[in-house]
């Protein structure tokens, strides 16, 4: 057989029974090759390195092979070690070298270390079964089957104006004992939910950090409630190339990888794209207080921004921060987000914190971040979103200045408070306004609009439905004293703090509901939302909620019945998004008739038509989008007209006048109840008054020219 | 793990007993291979295994791989509920045709 012809095929040395050779400095991590597994790991200053192998789940190794001088390749030790039985394999090194913390070194032989490019993480295989705290290696590097069947599948390559993305919590999704599914708070649960999402509408989902974290870090009693304080949201990665094994139901199997990539598939094959919330600004290793995992008793000096005295620099606002754009590391990211888009076909990446990989190794900014650069220019990466969160916990806020490379979207911020504001009634919003419907050309001017993430809610700060129920956080049951989460949360609480039985109230609130859900559709730019959004959840006034293993955080299905108005709105409103591409335009508006229909691309109205209001006590503005203008005008699509008065008088607004043989018809009206407010596509009804329309106070009217 | 392959009108028939798991499964898989020189029609019967590993999966998945390159058809039998359900969650069960007993495999892969 070809396979036995190659020498490296054949151990050369022995110890303790175990028989191994000289390895392959590449790939860097534990790969299978024939007859044995090559280790590779690298590390600048460790003056030894020692290979140490576990049966599965066993307190003591059954190995420890140090590799011998010869097997290392500049920094690199590698060693291919035969017959080893791949499956059952647990596997870390010991680094010998200097601890001087003062000079950034922290080496510890006494610690067995995790592998950074271990491709599965053994010890918190199932959500907060209790875990041996003696272990002496509690987070287990293992070796993962990577054969897995595709099929035909590919990433969808969605064009980004074109996602309506959903962000998603792996476990809050289905936790909720009303969720009704099989393997509740799992990867395969999200599978058995495909058909709904597919008729709310989204094409999307973004997964809230789904790489190895320990959900017990930091774990303590909540002396609030008595209950556990956990690491629920999972921004506190262990290692980054590992999917969570407590998100799978097969975990315990170690089965997390089949199971992901199954859910990958499954939701490629409804047309639903795949983006990863990634977490590179820091590590679960915390400061110099905290434990060591991996990196720091591998290449303290490599991984982590230190300070002159060897402390650790906090830009991330959790104890470490991760050096980025050191050469060494920078490769690490690329590779390892090359393995997500490659092996586990994921069609785009957000990043959490991105404005710290934007920052040199002494953490001031840097005009043209390596990094950043690397990755848009990437060839795996080349058609994969790339969405920065762009700002970080030290100061850095780089909304509308994000180096982008013509590659880079961002969250933007200004745009959710922006309508928040504009919805709670505040003045001197309706220019802002204008920007938020336009995707802020005044932010993205070169970048074109698919540039702005466009979100009023997302998982950071209130949901949908609190930001109308609650002028302050209530965040007590976080234990700080309501010390934690933001406070700028342009929120109103529609005149009751919290819940109520007045019926104007709770129908006012619906309406802002379906205002912002209405706004943020007909928004040039990509849409989010906040899974749970579209049925009203509620975190009862809690701004910052990821310390909660519970209904704080658990999508309660049960609201699809209490509000159903709500999700029947949001069902629609995402269709009216995708049925109009007028709505998806890649450019920015030019403000002018550039195709000779009569009409400017884009209009401004107020409750005269063609005279738009921005004085500072406006709070009316009405946009008309031209529809022979759509894509640039290679597409015809309907005209569309949205009406948004934050008033609490109800408003008269003239219509621009429709060609002859156009006429304006009534797609949305918040101002109705549920069934009048919003129409299916095509079943719209023609005004009987064409020049003007009485739009509610506090309401958002949406019309389509046909 | 004990495996035998025995051979009812041109099918081909896997009878496995015990665990498969990384270890065993070598053994599962050269069995499996000779039985696929056999036949392009092959029923592997799991009635009498418990507990089945990453590994086992792969090799139903090389079976299948191998038989369907050939036109062949493989049937699973006796399938029980707990690796159907790790079969499901990872989605190897979209691959194969599971039946309760030998009988209903031979009915199915003498038809075709």
């Amino acid at each position: 057989m070809a396979t036995d012809i190659r020498i490296d095929y054949y151990p050369t040395h022995e110890q303790q029974g175990i028989k191994f050779r000289r390895g392959h400095a590449l790939p860097f991590g534990a790969t299978m090759v024939p007859n044995g597994i090559n280790f590779s790991i690298y590390s600048s200053e460790a003056i030894d390195c020692t290979l140490v192998l576990f049966e599965r789940g066993e307190a003591q190794p059954f190995a420890e092979i140090r590799f011998p001088e010869e097997f290392r390749t500049g920094n690199v030790y590698s060693m291919i070690v035969f017959d080893l039985d791949y499956e059952r394999l647990e596997y870390g090194y010991r680094m010998d070298g200097p601890f001087k913390p003062e000079e950034g070194h922290r080496f510890d032989k006494s610690i067995i270390l995790s592998d950074p490019y271990a491709k599965a993480i053994g010890g918190r295989d199932t959500w907060l079964a209790t875990p041996n705290w003696d272990n002496i290696y509690p987070y287990r590097s293992r070796l993962v089957f990577e054969d897995f069947d595709w099929e035909n599948d590919h990433p969808l390559e969605t064009p980004i104006e074109d996602l309506v993305i959903y962000e998603m919590h792996v476990r809050g999704f289905t936790q909720h004992p009303s969720s009704n599914v099989k393997n509740p708070g799992t990867f395969a649960a999200i599978r058995s939910k495909i058909a709904y999402l597919k008729e709310l509408g989204i094409n999307c989902v973004e997964l809230m950090p789904i790489y190895e974290f320990d959900e017990w870090e930091n774990s303590k009693e909540n002396p609030v409630t008595g209950g556990l304080i956990v690491n629920f949201w999972g921004y506190s990665t262990v290692n980054f190339f590992s999917p969570k094994a407590g998100y799978a139901a097969t975990g315990k199997f170690g089965m997390q990888v089949d199971e992901l990539k199954t859910l990958v598939k499954e939701l490629h094959k409804a047309g639903i794209e795949v983006m990863l919330d990634v977490v590179f600004n820091h590590t679960a290793e915390g400061d110099h207080r905290g434990h060591t995992i991996s990196f720091r008793g591998i290449d303290n000096k490599t991984y982590y921004m230190l300070t002159p005295e060897g402390y650790y620099f906090n830009f991330s606002g959790t104890g470490n921060t991760l050096n980025c754009n050191n050469p060494v590391v920078r490769n690490m990211v690329l590779d390892c987000l090359r393995y997500w888009a490659a092996d586990y076909h994921i069609d785009g990446f957000r990043f959490d914190l991105a404005a710290i990989l934007g920052r040199d190794q002494n953490g001031a900014p840097l005009s043209n971040p390596p990094l950043l650069e690397s990755l848009a220019y990437d060839p795996i990466l080349a058609k994969c979103k790339l969405v920065a969160e762009a700002w970080d916990a030290g100061g850095l806020y780089q909304v509308g200045s994000f180096p982008a490379y013509g590659r880079w979207a961002e969250w933007n911020g200004k745009y959710r408070d922006a309508i928040r504001k504009f919805l709670k009634g505040d003045e001197g919003l309706v220019g802002e306004m204008a920007q938020c419907i336009q995707g802020w050309p005044d932010l993205y001017y070169y970048r074109g609009p698919t540039a702005s993430i466009n979100f009023i809610a997302c998982h950071d700060g209130f949901t949908l439905y609190d930001l109308f129920a609650y002028n302050e956080k209530h965040n007590e049951a976080n234990g700080e004293g309501n010390n934690d989460g933001g406070n700028d949360n342009h929120s109103w609480n529609c005149g009751v703090e919290g819940e109520t039985e007045d019926p104007y109230i709770n129908q006012l609130r619906h309406k802002q509901i379906k205002n912002a859900l209405s706004i943020l559709m007909v928004s040039q730019g990509v849409p989010m939302i906040l899974s749970g959004d579209e049925m009203g959840v509620t975190k009862n006034g809690n701004n910052n909620t990821y310390c909660h293993d519970n209904e704080l955080n658990w999508v309660d299905w049960n609201l699809l019945e209490k509000n159903a108005d709500i999700y029947y709105f949001a069902q629609r409103i995402t269709r009216f998004r995708r049925a109009h591409p007028v709505l998806r335009s890649r450019t920015h508006f030019q403000h002018r008739d550039y195709v000779g229909s009569g009409f400017p691309d884009v209009s401004f109205h107020g409750t005269q038509a063609w005279e738009p209001n921005f004085d500072a006590s406006s709070r009316c503005l009405g946009v008309m989008l031209d529809g022979a203008h759509a894509k640039g005008g290679t597409i015809e699509d309907d005209s569309i007209y949205i009406a948004m008065n934050s008033h609490y008088d109800a408003l008269y607004y003239e219509l621009p006048q429709l060609p002859n043989g156009k006429s304006w018809h009534l797609a949305v009206n918040t101002d109705m109840p549920t069934g009048d407010d919003i129409y299916d596509i095509g079943k719209e009804p023609r005004l009987e008054d064409q020049g003007r329309f009485l739009v509610g106070g506090r309401a958002t009217v949406i019309l389509v020219g046909k | 793990m004990k495996v035998t392959i025995t051979e009812q009108d041109e099918i081909a028939v896997v009878e496995v007993t015990g665990d498969i798991d990384s270890k065993t499964a070598p053994e599962f898989e050269r069995n499996a291979k000779l039985a696929t020189e056999k036949s392009q029609k092959i029923a592997i019967d799991l009635t009498n295994v418990e507990f089945m590993s990453s590994a086992g999966l792969r090799v139903l998945l090389m079976v299948f791989r191998n038989i369907k390159s050939q036109n062949g058809k493989v049937i699973l039998v006796g399938v029980s509920e707990d690796i159907q359900d790790v079969m499901s969650t990872t989605g190897f069960i979209n691959f194969f045709t599971i039946v309760g007993t030998l009988d209903e495999a031979l009915v199915i892969l003498k038809q075709d």
